[in-house]
């Protein structure tokens, strides 16, 4: 343990309102922690920065899903677990609930919340893909009120991201219009269980007929931060999935990602292996010829 | 202490206990360290190993990763608070039999891993066990012998080992 | 010598004995042990691989006077950590040769203070050229190590190999390259001292061999061998990671508890035990073999070179079991083996299960099915036709007097893993799988107790006592998971005739047991269990003639007869020496001879599924049959089985060690990865026996042997699934793209 417990103030307010108070009260100076899985291993190489910390463990008005007509909203601090356990979401957003599943371990999905998965920012995120792949629409709150914006938009760089000094990153939105959709998730790690991705791909398309409605395709660890695949779905989109339309995916994939070699993996097996990912997917939906 | 840390109290194996510590303490920490209670180890402090693994509030959570403060009137189980009347539970039977635990290092985290496991799913599939025990690594065993005991432990009627209490 | 009678006790699964107390969470390793007015340690460590310390300055905003400072000048008796050269100092003394060596230690009652404090020393170097690979040293532009950077060179002859490569039908050429590794034990290394005038040294701590810390504290700190005494607390894990290592954690803390004056823990979070311990040598061997049209092998020409770091610790002898392992369990006439163990500027290399033979087997085993495929024969039949037998001789001229049942090993592996079926069905199948299986196998041998007349010396003295009612067994060897403290208190019981309950271990400490040796090399079971069993008769036939206990007893006949010996002699005690078996002659000189007393026999197969989307290699079901002589108790031996198979399949395809400038990078267990519970295959365990007469009820050793096959038999696997060759471990799904075409996909599903 390298790290001074003494060293930090950790303050509960206990409730949204207080937390956003003290956040407005000093922008920037406290640094929300939620299930600490993340802060908690700073701490212990001696590494956390923040001195002060501003817990949002157990506060009720951050924890819910609750569906809606048409969408779902699910409050920052709800842990993986519940994720996991929800029925909602495992009809209506089941990539979520895969990636739900390959947090770390039983133990830290308990205490992992999506809200920290996301601000965290790691270009590895496991729920970031789903997220990108859904539409997600994250909401912002501050002592001013709040503000949503498509969470393709929240992270601007390595470990940057859109919230302001005093804001908080209140839910996360989902339209609930996958239904028809093929779905896709894969995460590729060191390992089966306990394993921070090497790259991971998700994918949702509409097929009619034959022919791509609509695609999405996000991928994890082949960018500063998990990120959609443009030029990939360009190619896709509007036309049927042919042994040509693949290859063209494939190679359009491979030109538009510039992955990087780290402690974990390589970019060449990065984009390699997320090529192949695709074309899994892609061959999927080739073989179903008619939707879900 | 010299400090004015809030008093934090925890129900531990049943126990009511009070402990005045900082807020970013670990909870690994407090049990170990200012309880007394050493039957839950620490192997890494990143939450890989879970061989810091208790249960709080019903939950599974690597100790090494909570800060006291969120233990606020939690109640939390440890290996400690597995025994029945100072006698082995059904599940730590089990691993005696069977030979679940070799340098004994990994065996409080496991056995609550199992415990939880257990009070979730009292007759847990292979795949399952596997699931469950996926975050708390032995070097020893290469687990064999581990899942051995959880199985026989799920053939076992009786109160699950989450019932239980160290008295 | 009733290794052949039927056993009560020895054979049984009897459960652990120290079992309830580690299911209780009651077992106390070292970091759960508090002393009054007990400090903490640190070390200060080198940033750079190599150089002179310029400098060491102390921040000033730290009040230093509350510390304590050990330096090398600190040292009262020597400065070297005693293992089999002095090369490797305590405490570098102006000038370091790895990363992470120590420097300097710190000493003060609060840790966060402590750590502040060690943050806050700055040491300015003059760096000095490194080398950090086997090829770098070889090339010996930059001496790091004696004259020529070879830290120990063996060279084994047998017959001519150099006649034989013009008349060989066959000449098959291969290099074979093993990583560092681990051990990953899940209690990192630790202990605490305390020192006094009056008591000298006392050191509780994480250990395999108390004796080898106290050897190595008696020249830190030139005292008599009474004053220093070492303690084994409960061990969560060992596999050779706290054979030698500790003798430099205990020095350091002995020195800081000296000079403060008060008890000194110093237990290493995960960070430092990854960066700064021991790990298993790296390797490159290679190969070139001549056979004849028939496949059988004429000669043998092994290179071995091992990374040894940067001293020479135990280098010599992992070399030499490497040597002596690498002609593989096969008969050939003509052999040269070549080691070396090279010195780099990086964190020693150490012992670990296996000890060499891993590495050479790996070698031997992947380049036999490199042979195969070079003559066009079943891998199987090329083993079966090369296979050691009974009156056999190895690379050493050692005639094979105990039977030798490599071809019924092999024919219950196959048959236990359906390995025929399951070729013939991957073949079909990864014609169209995305998803490509395969099967592979390794034989192998792993050599029992320390190699040719090192057990003569060790001269090893064991046995038991009676106290409190209860026979102890007097042994320094230790448990750490292992099996010891349960087959040696089961041997005891045994042999005397009483019950399993009636015997306890006696504390693994200096002051009160004798030297069994380390607890190491596999040699527990037969070496010390054996005597043990010899001082259990002997007792019995003492008692027998003295006190008049009858031919046949109950246990409180027994327990009375030793209080009648007690009120006549003062103690119960029987303790015996080590005997060599007979014929155990071996040549240090030429490397020939009995290089071990006995052998355990092995063979592995493994199901491997490499998936081509993404490269992933993954051990779907394992098979591990073995004859290790008398199996002295079930569980525990198909636990260290199971637990030495996993560790194999780490050592094959997930563990690897990543050094940047000499230092290691992925000092975490999120990116030092070690497989879990989702990862770890079905293994199934089969035991043939075959008692050896010279060991305990039969028993030959155990503990190593299951972790020398796994890596072979899976890159056989390997290449059986793609056909495409592997000779590295770690083999990472990146190599594996590397070399693999593009994948193959399920054809378009259109047409499925």
């Amino acid at each position: 343990m390298r790290g001074n417990a003494e060293a930090h103030e950790l303050v509960a307010p206990g409730s949204l309102d207080a937390v956003l108070h003290l956040l407005a009260e000093a922008p920037g100076a406290w640094t929300p922690i939620a299930g600490g899985t993340e802060v908690m291993v700073a701490h212990a190489a001696g590494r956390l920065a923040a001195k002060k910390l501003l817990s949002l463990w157990g506060i009720p008005d951050l924890r819910f899903i609750q569906a809606a007509a048409g969408s779902i909203a699910i409050g920052a601090c709800t842990t993986f677990r519940e994720l996991r356990a929800s029925r909602v979401i495992a009809t209506e957003l089941p990539l979520l609930a895969k990636a739900s599943a390959w947090i770390g371990s039983i133990a830290n999905q308990s205490r992992a919340t999506i809200g920290g998965n996301l601000v965290n920012g790691s270009p590895a995120a496991d729920s970031s893909p789903a997220l990108l792949v859904y539409d997600a629409e994250i909401e912002l709150i501050s002592v001013h009120g709040r503000r949503r914006l498509p969470y393709a938009h929240f992270h601007t760089g390595y470990k940057k991201n859109v919230l302001a000094p005093d804001e908080l990153l209140y839910a996360i939105h989902f339209p609930t219009r996958f239904a028809r959709h093929r779905q896709y998730l894969r995460k590729v790690g060191t390992r089966r269980a306990m394993a921070i991705s090497k790259v991971a791909l998700a994918a949702a398309a509409l097929v009619d007929e034959g022919v791509v409605r609509e695609v999405r395709f996000a991928a994890a660890s082949l960018a500063a931060f998990p990120a959609r695949l443009p030029q990939a779905e360009a190619v896709v989109c509007g036309r049927p999935i042919t042994t040509e339309t693949i290859q063209a995916a494939r190679r359009a994939l491979l030109d538009e990602v510039a992955p990087i070699d780290d402690i974990r993996s390589t970019a060449e097996y990065r984009k390699q292996v997320a090529a192949n990912l695709l074309e899994e997917f892609l061959a999927e939906l080739q073989g179903a010829g008619v939707p879900q | 202490m010299s400090r004015n840390w809030p008093a934090i109290e925890l129900v531990v194996n049943g126990d009511k206990r009070s402990v005045q510590a900082p807020p970013m303490r670990r909870l690994l920490d407090v049990l170990r360290e200012d309880l007394h209670l050493t039957g839950t180890k620490e192997g890494c402090g990143e939450g890989e190993c879970g061989s810091c693994s208790v249960r709080m509030n019903g939950e599974l959570v690597n100790s090494c990763l909570v800060p006291l403060l969120q233990a606020q009137g939690a109640t939390i189980q440890t290996v400690e608070g597995l025994a029945i009347d100072g006698d082995l539970h059904p599940l730590q039977q089990a691993f005696l039999n069977c030979g679940g635990a070799q340098c004994g290092i990994c065996t409080p985290g496991m056995l609550i891993a199992a415990t939880h496991l257990l009070a979730n799913n009292p007759h847990p599939s292979m795949a399952e066990i596997r699931e469950g025990l996926a975050g708390n690594l032995c070097r020893c065993t290469g687990f064999k012998r581990i899942f051995d005991s959880v199985l026989a432990a799920g053939q076992i009627k009786g109160p699950t080992p989450s019932e239980s209490h160290a008295r | 010598m009733s290794t052949h009678a039927k056993t009560r006790i020895v054979g049984s699964p009897v459960p652990r004995k120290e079992g309830v107390d580690k299911l209780l969470g009651r077992a106390r390793y070292v970091d759960d042990i508090e002393r009054e007015g007990m400090w903490h340690g640190t070390t200060v460590r080198s940033t750079i691989p190599r150089g002179l310390v310029q400098s060491i300055k102390f921040g000033r905003h730290i009040d230093w006077t509350e510390f304590a400072v050990v330096t090398a000048a600190d040292i009262p008796g020597e400065n070297h950590i005693q293992l089999i050269f002095a090369d490797q100092p305590c405490l570098a003394d102006g000038r370091v040769n790895h990363c992470d060596e120590a420097i300097l230690l710190l000493a003060h009652p609060d840790k966060c203070k402590l750590r502040e404090a060690a943050a806050a020393v700055h040491i300015d170097y003059e760096s000095l050229p490194p080398v950090f690979t086997i090829e770098e040293s070889e090339r010996q532009d930059t001496i790091v190590w004696g004259a020529d950077n070879v830290l120990k060179s063996f060279l084994l002859e047998k017959g001519d190999v150099d006649s034989a490569w013009t008349g060989a039908a066959h000449v098959v050429e291969g290099e074979y390259r093993t990583g560092a590794q681990e051990h990953l034990y899940i209690e990192n290394n630790g202990c605490i001292a305390e020192f006094s005038a009056e008591d000298g040294v006392t050191v509780w701590g994480s250990l395999q061999c108390p004796y080898y810390v106290h050897k190595s504290l008696l020249a830190v700190f030139h005292l008599p061998e009474d004053k220093v005494r070492v303690i084994q607390t409960e061990t969560g894990g060992a596999f050779g990671g706290k054979e030698d290592y500790p003798s430099t954690l205990a020095s350091h803390a002995a020195l800081l508890a000296m000079k403060c004056g008060h008890p000194v823990k110093m237990v290493y979070d995960r960070m430092e035990d990854l960066a700064a311990t021991t790990k298993r040598h790296p390797s490159r061997t290679r190969h070139r073999t001549a056979l004849d049209a028939n496949g059988k092998l004429l000669a043998m020409d092994i290179d071995i070179a091992t990374d040894g770091g940067a001293y020479s610790t135990l280098s010599s002898t992992v070399l030499s079991r490497a040597t002596l392992h690498s002609p593989g369990p096969y008969v050939c006439p003509n052999i040269r083996v070549r080691g070396r163990a090279w010195a780099t500027n990086t964190v020693p290399y150490g012992a670990f299960r296996g000890f060499g033979a891993p590495q050479a087997i790996f070698a031997i085993e992947r380049h036999m099915d490199e042979i195969a495929a070079s003559l066009g024969m079943d891998p199987i039949e090329l083993r079966r036709r090369n296979f050691l037998h009974d009156g056999d001789t190895t690379a050493t001229e050692q005639g094979m007097r105990e039977p030798v049942i490599l071809d019924k090993l092999l024919d219950r592996a196959l048959a236990e893993s359906g390995y025929h079926a399951k070729r013939a069905l991957f073949v079909k199948q990864n014609a169209t799988s995305a998803v490509k299986r395969g099967m592979g196998v390794a034989a192998f041998y792993h050599g029992s107790g320390f190699t040719g007349s090192g057990e003569r010396y060790l001269n090893s003295l064991a046995g038991i006592d009676v106290t409190g009612g209860k026979v102890r067994v007097l042994v320094s060897s230790t448990e750490f998971g292992q099996g010891t403290n349960t087959i040696l208190t089961q041997i005891a019981a045994e042999a005397i005739g009483l019950d399993y309950e009636d015997v306890v271990m006696a504390p693994p400490d200096t002051g009160i047991v004798p030297n069994s040796g380390p607890t190491v090399a596999s040699r527990t079971s037969m070496v010390v269990g054996r005597l043990i069993e010899r001082a259990s008769r002997q007792l019995v036939a003492l008692l027998q003639d003295q006190v008049g206990l009858a031919n046949s007893f109950t246990p409180d006949e027994f327990f009375g007869a030793c209080e009648r010996y007690r009120a006549a002699r003062g103690e119960v005690v029987s303790l015996c020496r080590y005997e060599a078996p007979p014929n155990i002659f071996w040549d240090d000189q030429k490397y020939s001879g009995e290089a071990y007393p006995a052998y355990a026999w092995s063979v592995h197969v493994a199901q491997v599924a490499v998936d081509t989307v993404t490269y992933s290699a993954e051990v779907e079901e394992f098979w591990a049959v073995q004859e290790v002589g008398k199996v002295l108790n079930p569980v525990l031996a198909g636990g260290q089985i199971e637990g030495g198979v996993a560790q194999g399949i780490g050592y094959a395809l997930y563990e690897k060690v990543l050094l940047q400038n000499g230092h290691m990078v992925n000092n975490q267990m999120t990116n030092y990865i070690m497989p879990t519970a989702e990862d770890v295959p079905s293994i199934h365990v089969y035991f043939e026996e075959i008692p050896f007469s010279y060991g305990a009820y039969g028993a030959k050793g155990i503990g190593e042997l299951p972790h020398d096959g796994p890596a072979p038999a899976v890159l056989n696997a390997v290449r059986d699934a793609v056909g495409v060759s592997f000779n590295t471990i770690p083999l990472m799904p990146e190599d594996l793209l590397a070399k693999l075409n593009a994948p193959l996909l399920v054809e378009e599903a259109a047409t499925a």
